[in-house]
């Protein structure tokens, strides 16, 4: 079973490159049980978000 | 009955092209710094953006705003000053700026998020963008990154390299590159949370 921490590693890796399928099910596994990391996923996809309007913003 | 544009039309009118101007060549500045962290190189990247978008002006059209296809030939400046530095042997970039232990007290002794780190919702955190006070503090957090973190970050996140070239640049492996993103995300997960998402003050001092 993965620990926060290898799932938070994970879920940043999964922003680089794809995740192997044993990676990804373990990962969903631990998501299915913890909110601490649902929302550490969704504040790695704000990040992603913020920098590309980040880039864009400076551009208006 | 038509009248001549006076003298003081023409100053003023002069005097509204060179504040955007100024705003423009500011704007680029700030952006290729937080890039390229050397005030000579930016400067450069900026002169030879506006160099190359004056003499390329037919390619502009009206098919975007001006300060949009500007910044695309800055950005696309940047990425080559980039790659050559990828080329020319660097001096080797520190990798360990942000330690293996940095968060480590985020996480009880079985890896499991303490109950003061625990993640929380950031509600709806998209409204955000549409403030000014935001966005402050979005690049004070960039900018509290360690140099080279925040570098290989912004390569990833803003300038759209794929972590292979990251590493290339860097002559760093894979996992490292890696490990310097993550950290690099922690961080300004971190610091948005707490100086924007929980911070009553919403402080944007640096």
């Amino acid at each position: 079973m993965l620990n926060c921490k290898q799932a938070a590693a994970l879920m940043s890796q999964g922003m680089d490159k794809e995740l192997g399928m044993r990676q990804k099910m373990s990962l969903q596994m631990h998501l299915m049980m913890c909110s601490g990391c649902r929302n550490f996923r969704a504040q790695m996809e704000f990040l992603r978000q913020g920098c590309q309007k980040f880039s864009r913003k400076e551009s208006k | 009955m038509e009248t001549e544009p006076t003298v003081n039309d023409e100053l003023q009118k002069e005097g509204t092209l060179n504040a955007a101007l100024a705003t423009l060549h500011r704007d680029m500045l700030k952006f290729a710094r937080l890039q390229l962290r050397d005030d000579a190189t930016a400067e450069d990247a900026v002169q030879e953006a506006l160099a190359a978008a004056l003499s390329n002006q037919k390619s502009f059209g009206n098919r975007a705003q001006l300060k949009t296809w500007v910044f695309g030939i800055l950005k696309n400046k940047i990425v080559d000053i980039i790659r050559e530095r990828i080329r020319s042997p660097s001096a080797s970039h520190s990798v360990e700026e942000i330690s293996e232990q940095a968060y480590d007290d985020l996480f009880n002794e079985n890896g499991f998020w303490q109950d003061d780190a625990r993640p929380s919702s950031w509600g709806d955190p998209e409204t955000s963008f549409s403030s000014q006070q935001f966005w402050q503090v979005f690049e004070i957090c960039l900018t509290r990154l360690p140099e080279t973190t925040a570098r290989v970050f912004m390569m990833r996140e803003m300038l759209g390299f794929e972590t292979d070239e990251i590493c290339k640049e860097l002559a760093i492996s894979s996992t490292n590159c890696w490990v310097v993103l993550h950290r690099a995300r922690m961080g300004l997960r971190l610091c948005l949370s707490e100086r924007w998402f929980k911070s009553e003050s919403r402080d944007v001092e640096l």
